[in-house]
């Protein structure tokens, strides 16, 4: 099984015009690729740059955007998760009391994969289960109160570079497999993947939208959308975009999607967290 | 000329005669055209201008080419069709979704379609 997924995406990767190689390639050699494949096809961007996106590669768009963002609209919702984040549960303890590091600056460790556990830990998820061991109700994981929140936590990260290990386990390396999977498979029936869009197709227009490089796609959330008038978790993005091609979405914080955050996350090792920001 | 008859609710059947019919320039063959640009605009149904700029259409992207000089690149209508059909056929790593194969288009309106992309 594992072989055959080697094969896919190997076939995905390289295209039909060279012979297909079953053969696994580690992570390691897979960021290689992954990033040389965006530096070479777009020379004058700036390797740090693609944390913005679309707006990396478009320079009107980008003076537009850099207008909005002198007057985010997504202030108030990290003023928001402020205030959230440092009212104390009825028991009286805090987030600061369950998140490492007091949560305060974490926003590039996640994901991460729990060595005990053998799963992935998101920031949302995180937040979660603190307000379940607290005896607090948990939030709906696609926006509103949780985006707040890690808005704030990401704002308290700006600058932080993403370090993600894919460490030598089994375990680990299933979940790696399992994102990569999803991202170079075509599904929905307009038979698109990820990678159609957000890699070989990158910069090219879609109707009006120009398509985003993958690299540095996770640095920045959750983002305020101005087609949501909100915030969004990366999850509410996967769905989004799932649903374009007309596939059924999975539920945030399904292993699926976990795994698909991990595997793009990893690929912008390195790059800052520039949450949260602001895309069309 | 029995083409002349036809409607433009017409059968698949009576339209494949249509589409095999050089002299296919009467009034149904017209309105074929426009309905199949029609279709190839409707963002809900070919959306073709989502990929390819197409002359009377606004706000085309460029993931695929330009749709220009279709009877030169295409002389044979039904390699037209197929592309339509299924992209998937010549190119499995596509960024063309396969409008007949999955259903995106019923068979009859990928026919509908082919007419006007033939005609471009
Ligand atoms: C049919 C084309 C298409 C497909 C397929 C697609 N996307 Fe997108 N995606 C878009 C468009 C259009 C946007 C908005 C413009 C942009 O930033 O690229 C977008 C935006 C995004 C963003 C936000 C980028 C940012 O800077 O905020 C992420 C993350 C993303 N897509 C991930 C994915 C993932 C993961 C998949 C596969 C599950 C996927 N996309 C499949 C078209 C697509
Ligand atoms: C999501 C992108 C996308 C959409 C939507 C799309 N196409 Fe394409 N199309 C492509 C790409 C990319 C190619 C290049 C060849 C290939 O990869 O199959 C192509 C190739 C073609 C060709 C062959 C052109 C040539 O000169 O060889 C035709 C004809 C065509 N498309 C017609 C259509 C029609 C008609 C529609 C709508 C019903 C449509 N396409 C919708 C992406 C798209």
């Amino acid at each position: 099984m594992r072989k055959f997924v080697f094969a896919v995406s190997a076939a995905l990767v390289v295209g039909l015009t060279t012979p297909i190689i079953v053969s696994a390639t580690t992570p390691q050699e897979d960021l290689k690729a992954f990033r040389n494949y965006y530096y070479e096809k777009f020379p004058d961007v700036p390797k740090e740059d693609y944390i913005n996106g679309i707006y990396s590669l478009n320079k009107d768009f980008r003076e537009q955007w850099e207008n909005q963002e002198e007057f985010p609209p997504y202030e108030e919702f990290i003023e928001k998760g402020e205030e959230m984040f440092n009212t104390p549960f009825a028991n009286g303890k805090t987030y600061a009391d369950c998140l490492p590091k007091g949560g305060i600056g974490t926003r590039a460790m996640y994901p991460h994969f729990d060595k005990e556990s053998g799963t992935l830990k998101t920031l949302e998820e995180e937040i979660n289960k603190c307000r379940k061991a607290n005896g607090e109700k948990p939030l709906k994981y696609n926006k509103g109160p949780i985006a707040n929140l890690t808005a704030y936590i990401a704002y308290t990260s700006r600058g932080e570079k993403f370090d993600t290990e894919i460490p030598n386990d089994e375990r680990a390396l299933a979940l790696y497999e399992k994102g990569k999977k999803h991202w170079y498979m075509k599904r929905g029936q307009l038979n698109l993947s990820c990678a159609d869009c957000h890699m070989y197709n990158s910069g090219m227009f879609a109707r009006s939208d120009q398509l985003s490089p993958a690299l540095g796609h996770l640095t920045h959330f959750p983002v305020y959308r101005l087609k949501w008038q909100g915030l969004g978790t990366p999850h509410r993005r996967f769905g989004g975009c799932n649903k374009q091609v007309r596939a059924a979405a999975y539920k945030p914080q399904s292993e699926e999607y976990k795994a698909l955050e991990y595997f793009l996350t990893y690929m912008s090792k390195g790059l800052e967290a520039n949450g949260p920001a602001l895309r069309k | 000329m029995k083409i002349r008859l036809i409607s433009t609710a017409a059968s698949v059947a009576a339209l494949l005669s249509v589409l095999a019919s050089p002299a296919a320039l009467s009034a149904g063959h017209g309105d074929m055209i426009a309905e199949g640009k029609k279709l190839a605009f409707d963002r809900k149904l070919g959306n073709c201008l989502s990929c390819h700029s197409i002359a009377g259409g606004q706000a085309a992207g460029n993931i695929g080419p330009p749709l220009i000089a279709m009877k030169a690149r295409f002389p044979d209508k039904s390699k037209l069709r197929a592309q339509i059909y299924d992209s998937t056929a010549n190119n499995p790593n596509s960024s063309m979704p396969p409008f007949g194969k999955h259903g995106i288009l019923t068979d009859k309106q990928v026919d509908l379609v082919t007419e006007f992309i033939h005609s471009l």
